[in-house]
């Protein structure tokens, strides 16, 4: 892909989240962050690709061990994100809707 | 100089993730689909990963046949991987489980520096090993060794990369200690500031496009260093108050600099990703900033209520109000047609919303109407007064944003305000001098009758600014904790 392309995939990207952040409610902001951080956690991908080229490249060693480290980091934010997400939005209910007994 | 030949179903696969990441956000439009939403989201990531995994997969070269090489899968590798995963899920899990609703100002501060520290080992990663990325030509020199030459373009962007990461990882981090009550919320203001800060900006911009020329390591570790200090020197001199601010900002730069990254690699989810997160986080930030009616520049500056809260302590007039006692809130409001609760941030630090909801509870049972009044920057971070009311178990249908409410208080017989101050003050609408001037407040002062909850008289709001609902006729103190307060009124109300 050329750079022309990428950036416009970025600039179309920045005004669809533009719309979608704006319709969201503001009730579901604090895990609105959360979950934009789960998902900008997707940085997990390079962590990967450096992780897993041990066999390959001069600087191959070095570069492995950043890319796992930059793995575990990534992928406690990306279950701990998306799990604290869910904790939050499970709670948010409706009127006149049973509250559930037990309490965890 | 042709970049690595992308895999099109792989291409493909991150486009969808991407459009599951949208699809996530989307959900979030009502409290009604955000479940499935956060469904996408995981549904998207489980597809980014599982393709990076098929089409890297760690491969160990075993053989040389002829002109072409023999590869086998490295598990050890592989094992590797997978176990860093798991180290990181079971944290990540772990925390989620045991955090209170209370911390999650501080938990998205930490997560937000986590994204920040990642970008810069990725950043590091390829700039190292960028065979490994396919962002590098193979260059024989006519002396000395043959070395990899990063392509112009992506040095900017991994510069970027690793700029806008190293400012996310140690601006969350002050952010983290502050919200965390490990470092004083007092802005802290170093002499010349501003001068400092721009001239380190400048240095990075600079030494980014410099990199283009050179490729020379000193230069990627120097931006690094420069971006680490700087992320520290911005965020020190912002106050407490202001870090919702500060948090949605840093949400904003972990976005751009996932997106940095995905333009090193080429990777469309990545891209879609940082540019939703981004644009998501300058949107908070903007709403923010309107609530409080102050530039974007101006709380970046830092420093707001440092000046306030000393000048305002020596000429404190006395003036009289009125104190109640809990058994008066309690007939007061049981004898109300509708009271409108008023929440803000001392509510959180009393741990004061399930007593509360309690409240709500036996006031219904007596007949009254009650709804919440929510101000946006009530709290440390967006939405942070919702979460705790929803985790009370508080209806979502009774809990109103400014806006929508603020044309009841004249009919409403009892606005409770607990652990806000600054957003009720009238002088933001009347007193053209307050450093509050033009913010948008709730109007509790039209309610018959005012109770406010508040430690003590002594304490000034944030903006350090006193607040004439203090002193009106109808307006009657409860001094005490908020916890405390709210349970007696409670015990009361039987």
């Amino acid at each position: 892909m050329d750079f022309i392309s990428i950036l416009s995939i970025f600039v179309m990207a920045c005004f669809v989240g533009y719309y979608v952040v704006w319709s969201v409610t503001p009730a579901l902001h604090t895990p609105l962050m959360a979950v934009t951080n789960a998902i900008s956690s997707v940085i997990i991908v390079g962590a990967l690709i450096a992780a897993a080229a041990a066999g390959i490249g001069a600087g191959g060693a070095v570069s492995k061990w950043l890319g796992l480290i930059a793995v575990v980091l990534a992928s406690v934010n990306i279950f701990g994100g998306f799990a604290v997400t869910a904790r939050m939005l499970a709670m948010y209910k409706k009127k006149d809707r049973p509250v559930p007994a037990a309490q965890k | 100089m042709e970049h690595a030949s992308v895999n099109p179903w792989a291409a493909l696969a991150y486009l969808v993730a991407g459009v599951c990441f949208i699809l996530a956000l989307r959900g979030l439009s009502s409290p009604a689909t955000s479940q499935r939403g956060n469904r996408m989201g995981i549904i998207g990531m489980t597809i980014a990963v599982v393709t990076t995994l098929v089409t890297h997969a760690p491969m160990l070269q075993v053989a040389a046949i002829g002109n072409g090489a023999w590869f086998e899968l490295d598990t050890v590798t592989l094992i590797e991987i997978l176990a860093a995963i798991g180290i990181g899920a079971a944290i990540g899990l772990f925390t989620a489980r045991k955090i209170a609703m209370t911390d999650m100002p501080q938990l998205v501060a930490a997560f937000h520096s986590l994204v920040g520290m990642a970008a810069v080992l990725v950043a590091a990663a390829a700039f190292l090993n960028p065979q490994a990325f396919g962002i590098a030509d193979r260059v024989i020199p006519m002396i000395g060794q043959p070395f990899f030459a990063i392509y112009p373009q992506s040095r900017i962007e991994m510069g970027l990369g690793i700029a806008i990461g190293a400012i996310t990882f140690s601006g969350s981090v002050i952010a983290f200690l502050k919200l965390n009550g490990n470092m004083g919320g007092a802005p802290i203001l170093l002499p010349g500031r501003h001068v400092i800060n721009l001239t380190v900006l400048a240095a990075i911009l600079g030494l980014v496009a410099y990199f283009t020329q050179d490729q020379s390591p000193w230069i990627f570790w120097t931006i690094t260093a420069l971006s680490f200090a700087i992320g520290f020197l911005l965020i020190v001199p912002i106050g407490g108050a202001d870090m919702p601010v500060v948090v949605s900002m840093l949400n904003s730069y972990s976005g751009w600099a996932a997106a940095a990254m995905g333009f090193t690699l080429h990777n469309t989810a990545m891209i879609i990703t940082g540019a939703l997160v981004g644009s998501s986080g300058a949107i908070l930030s903007y709403i923010m900033c309107k609530a409080m009616n102050r530039s974007f520049i101006s709380v970046i500056a830092g420093g707001f209520g440092a000046a306030a809260a000393t000048s305002d302590g020596g000429a404190k007039v006395d003036r009289p109000w009125k104190r109640g006692s809990a058994e008066d809130a309690a007939f007061l409001m049981s004898q109300a047609e509708q009271v409108i609760i008023v929440p803000g941030y001392g509510m959180a630090v009393a741990q004061a919303q399930h007593a509360l909801r309690e409240m709500g509870d036996k006031l219904k049972a007596h007949g009254v109407r009650v709804k919440y009044a929510i101000h946006p920057v009530a709290g440390r971070m967006p939405g942070h007064m919702n979460v705790l009311l929803a985790e009370a178990n508080v209806p979502y249908d009774e809990v109103f944003e400014l806006e929508d409410i603020n044309g009841e208080f004249a009919q409403t017989d009892v606005a409770f305000v607990i652990g806000a101050n600054d957003v009720t003050n009238p002088a933001a609408k009347t007193d053209k001098t307050s450093p509050i001037y033009g913010m948008p407040v709730l109007d509790v002062e039209k309610a018959k009758t005012v109770l406010f909850v508040k430690r003590s008289m002594g304490g000034v709001g944030y903006a350090g600014v006193d607040n004439d609902v203090f002193y009106m006729d109808n307006t009657m103190m409860l001094l005490a904790d908020a916890k405390k307060m709210v349970e007696e009124i409670v015990k009361s109300l039987d």
